[in-house]
């Protein structure tokens, strides 16, 4: 488990939140698409996934978030990138775990582990997991 | 004299609840309200003495509900200033105007005939009427705003503007700003025209005297659970020959006279021709004791106890130099604001670690952003039983301001 104070949790939530790399449409074609929104938040976002062969090569997304929402799909999107479909998918799993406070693996999370905090206010989780149950639905449409 | 420590004793919401480990502030009143004792009571009373069904048997307990269900008609009546005859129990405020816009509207409107709207109104008071246009080839048209208001001035113009307005349906208060309009001036305008008028009273009754006949307004709605009631019901006023009028919307048992093979209904006369099935009698009963509750209080001591909280807030946030304030001018208990460069649920999530519970993001009047520049705000909203020390903490949270992320780092 990557060992990462709260002050370096906080720096990298922000970073992905006010500078997020992911945040533009897609560069060309073969991108899968799938709209979120919150019905308790703000967040509406547009995820994009392009799946060549049996591994995802690119992710991206755009639209309006809190900065839970976009750090947390930002991360995501970093992420995903180069990982087979069923390593991102063993990746999900225990992002959504740890979201629900159960046992996880941390060592496939990286940078994610900085939302280990969400579940102290409960109402975010769903912003904090919105990109990534989008990745789950572009995952399971390519299935 | 305002006697807000023994009106808050009456609140078990209010006796030493936290939430985050701190102390509750509870601002979140424009979405619901903490219920007095004496409510909880006559809820438990009913079920616990005198269950039984409402018109429905010939026996003593039966008879009692059905007493204790027309003494509440009585007692909303009489607050809202109707006849008695002239309210409908609903599950709320959002049950009532659809209950208008299928019961009045669907049978009433035709093709490119037109239902005036603001673009500040909650979605209980535009996707019902959204709906009948569907169904009969109406449209929604917006009547333009004066500084963020609906004024009697901007109505005539858009009388002037489209032809065929049948309906015009406003939020008495708006729920995001808290601007009341001059119901009384828009109902003459409105019927000067042959439009009918509807207030959506979920923001004002609650807070502000309301009176049915003086306004002159065609229907009222609003929900019990805003005022200090159980959440499940609320009312319909409506002038009594539009009622009678109107189609049915609900049918089965409880609301005709007779029916036959040959499909002939006969309905019962307004308001019970409305309420068919088994009405939430522990609600309405809740409902009675929540007005008694405010009638104790009183509702003009309550609307100026909530202006003087309003101005205390306001004088407080001023203070505040990063805060975005945008109805400053609203003289209700609501406020609605920002901090600059920071997204309204951040704030709110930072507000809700410290304690205090406050709305954010559209608060389901969606256009909202066509009329203040910003996609989402907070909303802090204030109730009979706020203290100005629950002002104070709010305000101090925000002037201390922190990061976002604290939120999740404590």
């Amino acid at each position: 488990m990557p060992i990462l104070s709260n002050d370096m949790m906080r720096s990298i939530i922000m970073d992905h939140s006010s500078n997020p790399m992911n945040k533009h449409l897609p560069n060309g074609e073969g991108y899968d698409k799938v709209h979120m929104h919150s019905d308790n938040c703000i967040d509406d976002l547009d995820i994009y996934f392009k799946v060549e062969g049996d591994k995802i090569t690119d992710a991206c997304f755009e639209g309006v978030a809190c900065t839970i929402s976009l750090s947390s799909t930002d991360i995501m999107c970093d992420l995903i990138k180069g990982k087979t479909k069923k390593e991102a998918e063993y990746m999900i799993e225990q992002y959504q775990k740890m979201m629900h406070e159960e046992d996880f693996d941390a060592d496939v999370l990286e940078d994610a582990i900085v939302f280990i905090n969400t579940s102290k206010q409960a109402a975010r989780i769903r912003c904090a997991t919105i990109g990534w149950n989008a990745a789950s639905q572009l995952l399971e449409d390519k299935k | 004299m305002y006697k807000l420590d023994e009106i808050r004793k009456q609140f078990p919401m209010l006796n030493n609840k936290t939430m985050q480990g701190v102390p509750l502030v509870f601002l979140d009143n424009a979405s619901t309200t903490f219920k007095p004792y004496s409510v909880i009571k006559a809820i438990e009373e009913y079920y616990s003495d005198y269950t039984a069904n409402h018109h429905r048997g010939d026996y003593d307990l039966c008879y009692k509900v059905d007493m204790k269900v027309q003494e509440v008609r009585r007692k909303i009546a009489n607050f809202i200033n109707s006849d008695v005859n002239e309210v409908v129990f609903t599950s709320g405020d959002t049950e009532a105007l659809n209950l208008i816009a299928y019961g009045y509207a669907l049978s009433n409107l035709k093709k490119d005939d037109v239902i005036l709207l603001s673009l500040e109104e909650h979605a209980s008071n535009t996707l019902p009427w959204y709906r009948i246009c569907e169904l009969t080839g109406a449209k929604v048209k917006f009547v333009e705003l004066e500084d963020k208001k609906i004024t009697v001035n901007k109505v005539k113009e858009a009388f002037n503007k489209y032809q065929n307005i049948k309906i015009v349906s406003f939020a008495h208060v708006s729920n995001v700003l808290g601007y009341e309009i001059d119901a009384k001036g828009i109902a003459k305008v409105a019927h000067e025209h042959n439009a009918i008028f509807v207030l959506d009273g979920a923001q004002s009754v609650p807070h502000i005297k309301t009176d049915f006949k003086d306004l002159d307004v065609d229907f009222i709605t609003f929900s019990a659970h805003k005022m200090c009631g159980p959440t499940g019901v609320g009312a319909l006023i409506g002038k009594y020959d539009l009622l009678q009028k109107m189609s049915l919307f609900k049918t089965g048992g409880g609301m005709n006279v007779k029916f036959s093979k040959d499909m002939n209904v006969i309905p019962l006369d307004a308001p019970y021709k409305f309420e068919a099935g088994t009405l939430n009698i522990a609600g309405i009963i809740g409902f009675g004791a929540a007005i008694d509750f405010i009638n104790s209080i009183g509702i003009d001591s309550i609307h100026q106890y909530e202006l003087e909280l309003a101005d205390y807030a306001l004088s407080k946030l001023e203070k505040c130099k990063d805060i975005v304030i945008y109805n400053k001018d609203s003289k209700s208990g609501i406020i609605a604001f920002n901090r600059v460069g920071v997204f309204a649920q951040d704030e709110a999530t930072l507000l809700n670690s410290k304690g205090i519970a406050v709305r954010s993001g559209q608060h389901c009047a969606k256009m909202i952003d066509e009329v203040i520049d910003t996609v989402a705000t907070v909303r802090a909203s204030f109730y009979l039983y706020t203290s100005k020390k629950d002002i104070d903490v709010f305000v101090d949270n925000l002037i201390d301001g922190g990061d976002i992320l604290d939120a999740y780092f404590k």
